[in-house]
């Protein structure tokens, strides 16, 4: 039985990126808002010591910032005649916990998606057939357009410091950023980091071959800087422990380091911490949200009713949360009806390896956004035509700082222990590098999100289950975009490469990327989407769905410059359009 | 002029003063009550302003500031005008009981009468709190209230504030604000032996095992290199380039001065920065050689400082503005005592946070990976680099702090 507690204006429900931002927000705009957040409350002063937050086996090897799986976990399998298990251990992904969330341990690649991709189906369909699209590929308009988005990225690129340089700046091309990004009203609000000598490398190889490499867009930012919320950053330093870790530096953008130290002063913002949200209460036509019941540490059960529901935890979360408080109708694959749970992706992650001999790339110098790319083979820049795929990936090197535990490349025919293979780590730590191609992972109807029907968490509730595979057509794109990265590789003549194409069936135990996407997708159609164009629960007009799991499938980028641009936007829908006329903003 | 408390209590008329309840009296009070920065010591639980309770750690004992709201019981519910006027200005309380000068009343004392005024006005308006407070706990004998009666003969003049003449109004209003309401001689001034400001006003004290600096003009161990923009930024923000309000400064920043008007923080910093109230003969000085390069300690310490310091502070001391202060030419690093520069590499420390300046960058803590030696190298390496000269700090100085942080 849960505690009723005063209401408020509105609850939101997980306090990393999306619910810091979209808290602000409607703070700003006069709101009470409570924050509810399932882990600790995390702060750079108190939590990332840079005496000791370089520590590799507390935070890359024994995953201190991550989601005890004890807590909650997800269970997996890659096809429908399976039956899933738990994942007891993260492997595939790294699911964060507390204020901050994967925000604190993520790399900081700041992509805006390009313009085709927000109606990527018909696109495809308009330059290469009606038909073109594979039976195997569920592809999705996401219901909004580049104009609409453009203004939210330039929030967000302002709130997280993003280093840059401009491809397409309002008025023309600009050398030396990146040609195939959709046209932006600002440039970065800093100058790209400095480059170590790996990327500078690929970048010069890659132009003598006619490509136009850029700085990859980077939320660590290159010099001091304040936000428009008064908070202040200081400049990275490529200490080299950034992904797996909370920055100590004050440098890698985060809810922490951006937007909370200014949130928690405000009066109408409150945040309660070690609070895990068991359900979104409705009324009994499920056609208004009346608030959320949460359980806190001490195992009390609370309702907080409020007029407004946010719900902004991880994708996983959002889409369970939907599935328990019975939001929407559950995706069925056979009958391919319903839309909670639809079109889960991932990211298609490649890379070639290069063993040199006589270079010294100093590996220990890095972060995790640092480096150069080209796009030339991402998403759709290059005529897919006849090559039996759709998709693409964005080639770059980003060294991330090579630690002491994990970083011990060595070629093939290496033993893997034993005085041979310690000879080989020494001989290849500094003058191995690597490409790597982060590609698109195009949604298929066979790709969900559901309830476990065997395994429960800690309190009783059914794990979400992923069924997940890699298609064909992204496969056939692994192999395509890894041999144009291999081309370049070898351009730059190491002694010998190792392309690594990503392979079948999907593999939960080896990290490959926290980009996971879908189940609770946004569009212009109820009966495919979830939500509409404003994060809007489509018939729960007060209850707002927000994160990565608003993609109906995931290009060649990283997501979270686009789970920003998305909180921005949904707030603005809020604050601009909803309170005005609470209702359905998009009427079908 | 030293008075004799008694024949001035017995001088005293019958109250005849009720106090004001207009507005502009009582919000004119309210900022008097921030000027003098009354909560830092009467406001111990933010839900019940100044009722009490916060602890102050003296040389004699300890004292706990009293309830101050109108309660009838355990505040000021029973006190006149005349009886607060009296605290204010004389150190004596209702029924003629001494104060101790933790309640800086030798420099109230100098308080317009019309500021008394309304800052009674102001506090007979605050919600009353039920909160006993027992603020004498000192030991025997300090715990004799009527010591003080000889303190004050020797250390308390009572006195009006007098404008100088020779100077501007702003130059005055600042003199006030800093002898008076500010009362920044309470923690900056060295106390003699008996507890009282003496000489060598506003040349730094230890407060609570911190050092609260030397803000006269000088310009290697003062404030003298600051702009006046700079000491405003500082009390209005809680930071500047060099350095960030901690512990008890960011109390004062907290509750006070971050409240203060820009014209009354422009006041402060001119009569501070001119040095108008001073004699420069107290500060006015040349600074010391910087230790040599090839000094043994300061060798080492560079070292530790760029493995260490510099991927904050930066390689040349320079920081960076708004996050990591910068060490070149920073009067703290460069005071007499150390006591404050080693409890931060110690313990770390995390400065105020305000609403313009809401990051609040953390130093974090070396005492688990720096030995004594180390953290005593490594600041003779900061107080003597970069346009820095300071003597070297010795490890045993280092293990001292140590030992009495262990005891916090």
């Amino acid at each position: 039985m849960a505690t009723k507690l005063p209401p408020t204006d509105a609850v939101v429900v997980g306090l990393g990126w999306a619910g810091a931002i979209i808290a602000n927000q409607l703070v700003d705009a006069g709101l009470r808002v409570v924050g509810v957040e399932r882990g600790p409350w995390r702060d750079t002063a108190k939590d990332f010591n840079i005496a000791s937050v370089t520590d590799e086996l507390r935070y890359a090897q024994r995953q201190e910032l991550m989601l005890r799986t004890a807590q909650n976990t997800i269970t997996m399998r890659n096809n429908p005649s399976q039956t899933a298990l738990p994942m007891r251990q993260w492997g595939s992904f790294h699911p964060g916990n507390g204020t901050g969330g994967a925000g604190n341990h993520w790399a900081g690649i700041t992509f805006r998606f390009q313009p085709e991709e927000f109606r990527l189906k018909s696109h495809l369909e308009e330059r290469y057939g009606a038909d073109s699209i594979p039976d195997e590929l569920s592809l999705q308009d996401w219901g909004t357009d580049w104009s609409e988005m453009e203004p939210h990225y330039d929030a967000f690129e302002k709130i997280a410091g993003t280093s840059g340089r401009a491809g397409n700046l309002i008025g023309g091309k600009q050398a030396g950023g990146n040609p195939f990004e959709g046209e932006r009203s600002s440039d970065y609000p800093n100058p790209p980091l400095k480059q170590p000598y790996s990327p500078t490398l690929f970048a010069d190889t890659a132009r003598e071959m006619g490509y136009q490499p850029f700085p990859v867009p980077a939320s660590l930012v290159s010099q001091t800087y304040t936000n428009p919320l008064g908070v202040t950053m200081g400049p990275c330093t490529f200490c080299g422990f950034c992904t797996n870790y909370g920055c100590a530096n004050y440098s890698k953008a985060s809810a922490i380091t951006t937007v909370l130290p200014a949130l928690i002063r405000k009066d109408n913002f409150e945040a309660r911490t070690h609070c895990e949200v068991l359900q979104v209460t409705t009324d009994s036509a499920g056609r208004r949200a009346t608030g959320i019941i949460y359980v806190d540490s001490a195992g009390r059960r609370w309702e907080q009713p409020a007029e407004i529901v946010v719900i902004a935890a991880f994708t996983f979360e959002n889409v369970r949360l939907m599935l328990t408080s019975n939001i929407g109708e559950a995706y069925d694959p056979a009958t391919r009806r319903g839309t909670t749970g639809r079109n889960y992706a991932y990211q298609t992650a490649n890379n070639v390896q290069l063993f040199f001999d006589n270079k010294n790339f100093n590996p220990y110098i890095g972060a995790g956004a640092v480096g150069m790319g080209i796009d030339e083979f991402n998403n759709d820049n290059f005529d897919h035509s006849g090559l039996g795929f759709f998709g693409g990936g964005s080639t770059r090197v980003t060294p991330i700082g090579a630690t002491p535990i994990n970083a011990r490349p060595t070629p093939p025919g290496t033993p893997r222990w034993g005085s041979d293979w310690k000879r080989a780590t020494v001989d290849n730590y500094a003058s191995t590098m690597s490409i790597g191609c982060e590609a698109s992972n195009y949604s298929s109807p066979n790709n969900y999100l559901s309830l476990d029907p065997t395994y429960r968490d800690r309190l009783g509730r059914p794990l979400l289950r992923i069924t997940f595979d890699f298609t064909d057509n992204d496969l056939r794109m692994a192999q395509y975009v890894t041999e144009k990265t291999a081309e370049i590789a070898r351009r730059m003549n190491p002694r010998q490469i190792v392309a690594n194409p990503r392979v079948g069936p999907w593999d939960g135990r080896p990290y490959q990327s926290s980009h996971v996407v879908g189940g609770f997708i946004m569009g212009a159609d109820p009966s495919t989407s979830s939500v509409n164009k404003y994060l809007q629960v489509w018939g729960v007009p007060n209850l707002f769905v927000v994160g990565a799991s608003a993609f109906p499938q995931n290009p060649g980028y990283n997501p979270t410059g686009t789970v920003g641009a998305l909180a921005f936007k949904a707030a603005d829908g809020i604050v601009n359009h909803y309170l005005r006329n609470p209702g359905e903003m998009i009427s079908t | 002029m030293k008075t004799l408390m008694g024949v001035t209590l017995a001088l005293l008329p019958i109250s005849v003063w009720a106090a004001s309840t207009e507005y502009q009296d009582i919000e004119r009070g309210r900022y008097i009550s921030v000027l003098g920065d009354c909560a830092a010591c009467h406001t111990a639980n933010e839900q019940q302003p100044l009722s009490g309770g916060v602890a102050l750690e003296t040389p004699f004992g300890t004292l706990v500031a009293p309830n101050i709201t109108p309660d009838l019981e355990t505040g000021l519910g029973r006190w006149r005008y005349e009886d607060f006027k009296a605290a204010m200005t004389e150190g004596v309380g209702k029924g003629g009981y001494h104060l101790y000068p933790a309640m800086p009343y030798p420099s109230y004392t100098l308080m317009h009468d019309e500021d008394i005024r309304d800052l009674w006005s102001y506090l007979q308006t605050i919600t009353p709190v039920e909160n006993a407070v027992e603020a004498n706990q000192l030991p025997f004998p300090f715990s004799i209230r009527s010591v003080m009666r000889g303190w004050n003969w020797l250390n308390f003049d009572q006195q009006k504030f007098e404008p100088d003449p020779q100077q501007s109004d702003e130059i005055n209003r600042g003199a006030y604000l800093v002898e008076s309401l500010g009362h920044c001689g309470t923690c900056h001034t060295p106390r003699n032996f008996m507890g009282g400001e003496g000489s060598n006003k506003f040349t730094g004290a230890t407060v609570d095992g911190w050092y609260a600096p030397n803000i006269t003009p000088n310009t290697h161990v003062g404030i003298g290199g600051w702009s006046e923009d700079e000491l405003v930024e500082y009390l209005k923000t809680g930071g500047n380039r060099y350095d960030f309000a901690s512990s008890p400064m960011a109390d004062e920043v907290r509750h006070s001065s971050q409240h203060w008007t820009d014209d009354d923080l422009y006041a402060v910093a001119r009569y501070l920065l001119t040095g108008a109230g001073m004699e420069s003969s107290d500060w006015d000085r040349e600074p010391p050689e910087p230790l040599p390069e090839d000094d043994a300690q300061v060798r080492a310490g560079s070292h530790i400082y760029f493995d260490r310091c510099s991927g904050c502070h930066t390689p040349d001391g320079g920081g960076e503005d708004g996050i990591f202060p910068q060490l070149a030419s920073n009067p703290l690093v460069n005071g007499d005592n150390t006591s404050s520069l080693i409890r931060v590499v110690l313990a770390g420390s995390r400065p105020v946070a305000t609403d313009a300046k809401p990051t609040a960058p953390a130093m974090p803590s070396f005492a688990w990976n720096l030995d004594d030696n180390e953290i005593a190298s490594v600041l003779t390496f900061v107080r003597n680099s970069w346009g820095n000269a300071a003597a070297a700090v010795s490890p045993e100085e280092v293990a001292d702090m140590r030992e009495e942080l262990q005891g916090e």
